[in-house]
């Protein structure tokens, strides 16, 4: 089967969707609060550029700080389980119960809580996205191969150097497949936060064209949306195989 | 370099493995300053003893002492199977690895002399991956020569790879590591008459050593020496004569 590269599959699924999108409003006459044509979204993303545009940079701002804290609060966990038996003990059943609530309840609370300005959808998003940093990261520091735990002691490492020099380094390659993960979850974060209780952002627009029937706005919002997350994910995944390229090879161990 | 090569004394050392004997009440000694070989099967417990040396296996019943009676630990430097390069490092921050993790100064012209004496002046700062197998394993001899330890142990460190590279691999180890105490494990007779100046066998179940008496001519010795062939043709039928029992 010949194998086609994705810069070539992917434009090719859009126009194929949209042409699907398209056939299905004309034949079977969907009324357009239901499902507009992908012509009338256009319109809508044309008149509401602005809007749209200012929208999803807040919602930006948003999922890249509740990124950045999210990855912080995840290595820093992963840090501390790994170094302290006692925290790994301890910490590991409370960050599976923080995951075991669904994040949709959680956030009237964290509105409630934090306002409904930015910093409630930060929380939001950093919450969602420190666990699977914590946990691939934490996963990555306990399989050092043994090898080079053993060469390390045999060359006298302190405990932190040995931390600093190989099992860290060594770790990075499942931290970058966690961050990956987080990446494309993170807008889920703020845009939840937003839908809860929000004046502005593309959860706060995306409501607001619900409760007015405006379908065609909220399916651009929604494009806008997919397009944060891809390229996000995309951003994080090429700086990753740049910056770490021996994950490849980290892999055959 | 006052560096002197010590001996190794193993007293009465025994290693359980699922609460059966390994090995018990091992004593022997390995010479220092020469090349030891401890040839043996797979399974008999050699990479085990040579970890109780290195002190990455803790010893419960026995001893292992050197002479003089400083601490094992901060005199030897270990070679495994696997180069165990860091990916990350290009090939002089792996040599200089050691200097880093007990953060002393790197020493970077010591480095560049070891990487010219094993021949890879001109990889000095690629990566491992960009390496040929045998080109890393010299990396992990620089390395291992970087740290200027008096005793050296090594776990079939080429066991690896291909038989010319193994040969290439033979001869820089004899000439680099010459007047140090090197203790080398393998399964191959051939690898122990070339390079062994104090061989042993390890053999049986518990296993026992054996003493090889010495092979002629100075080490790395030619494929070809008469004595070389010889004595790894008796040495094999010695070590398929003791593990049929």
């Amino acid at each position: 089967m010949p194998s086609f590269p994705l810069y070539f599959r992917i434009p090719i699924l859009i126009i194929g969707l949209l042409l699907l999108w398209q056939g299905i409003h004309l034949f079977l006459n969907i009324p357009p609060y239901l499902l507009p044509s992908p012509y009338s979204v256009f319109i809508a993303f044309k008149d509401n550029q602005v809007l749209l545009w200012n929208s999803a940079l807040i919602t930006f701002n948003e999922t890249i700080l509740g990124l950045i804290s999210g990855c912080g609060l995840g290595i820093l966990l992963a840090l501390m389980m790994s170094l302290i038996p006692f925290v790994r003990q301890w910490l590991m059943p409370i960050i599976l119960i923080s995951q075991s609530i669904p994040t949709f309840a959680l956030a009237p609370l964290l509105v409630l809580w934090f306002g409904f300005g930015i910093s409630s959808k930060v929380v939001m998003a950093m919450i969602m996205i420190f666990f699977p940093v914590t946990s691939a990261f934490f996963d990555g520091l306990t399989r050092t191969p043994a090898g080079w735990i053993e060469l390390g002691k045999t060359m006298n490492a302190s405990p932190l150097r040995q931390l600093l020099y190989i099992r860290i380094p060594a770790a990075l390659p499942s931290f970058a497949s966690g961050l990956r993960i987080a990446a494309a979850i993170a807008p889920i974060g703020a845009v939840v936060g937003e839908w809860v209780g929000a004046s502005s952002g593309l959860g706060f627009l995306m409501q607001n064209a619900n409760n007015r029937f405006q379908t065609d706005l909220m399916f651009a919002a929604l494009f806008l949306l997919s397009l944060m997350t891809i390229c996000l994910w995309g951003a994080v995944t090429i700086a990753t195989t740049k910056l770490i390229p021996w994950a490849e090879d980290t892999r055959e161990f | 370099m006052p560096n002197i090569s010590p001996p190794i004394y193993i007293h009465d050392l025994t290693l359980n493995y699922q609460n059966k004997p390994v090995f018990s009440k091992l004593n022997t000694t390995f010479q220092g300053g020469v090349f030891n070989i401890l040839l043996g099967a797979s399974g008999v417990g050699k990479s085990s003893l040579l970890k109780m040396i290195a002190g990455l296996l803790p010893i419960s019943e026995g001893q292992i002492t050197c002479e003089p009676t400083a601490s094992l630990t901060s005199q030897i430097s270990y070679m495994a199977q696997q180069d165990l390069l860091m990916p990350w490092a290009t090939v002089i921050q792996n040599v200089m690895l050691g200097s880093k993790l007990r953060k002393e100064k790197q020493d970077k012209s010591k480095a560049l002399h070891i990487l010219e004496q094993v021949g890879l002046s001109n990889v000095v700062h690629q990566y491992p991956s960009q390496l040929s197998g045998g080109m890393r394993q010299r990396a992990a001899l620089a390395r291992t020569l970087y740290e200027d330890r008096p005793i050296i142990l090594m776990d079939e460190p080429f066991s690896a790879l291909d038989s010319v590279s193994r040969s290439k691999m033979q001869d820089y180890t004899a000439q680099l590591l010459h007047g140090k105490t090197v203790i080398l494990i393998t399964h191959d007779p051939f690898e122990a008459c070339r390079l062994g100046e104090n061989i042993q066998i390890l053999v049986g179940h518990p296993a026992q050593i054996h003493l090889i008496p010495s092979i002629q001519g100075s080490i790395p010795r030619h494929p070809d020496d008469i004595h070389v062939q010889q004595a790894q043709a008796n040495l094999l039928n010695l070590l398929i004569e003791k593990s049929a029992i």
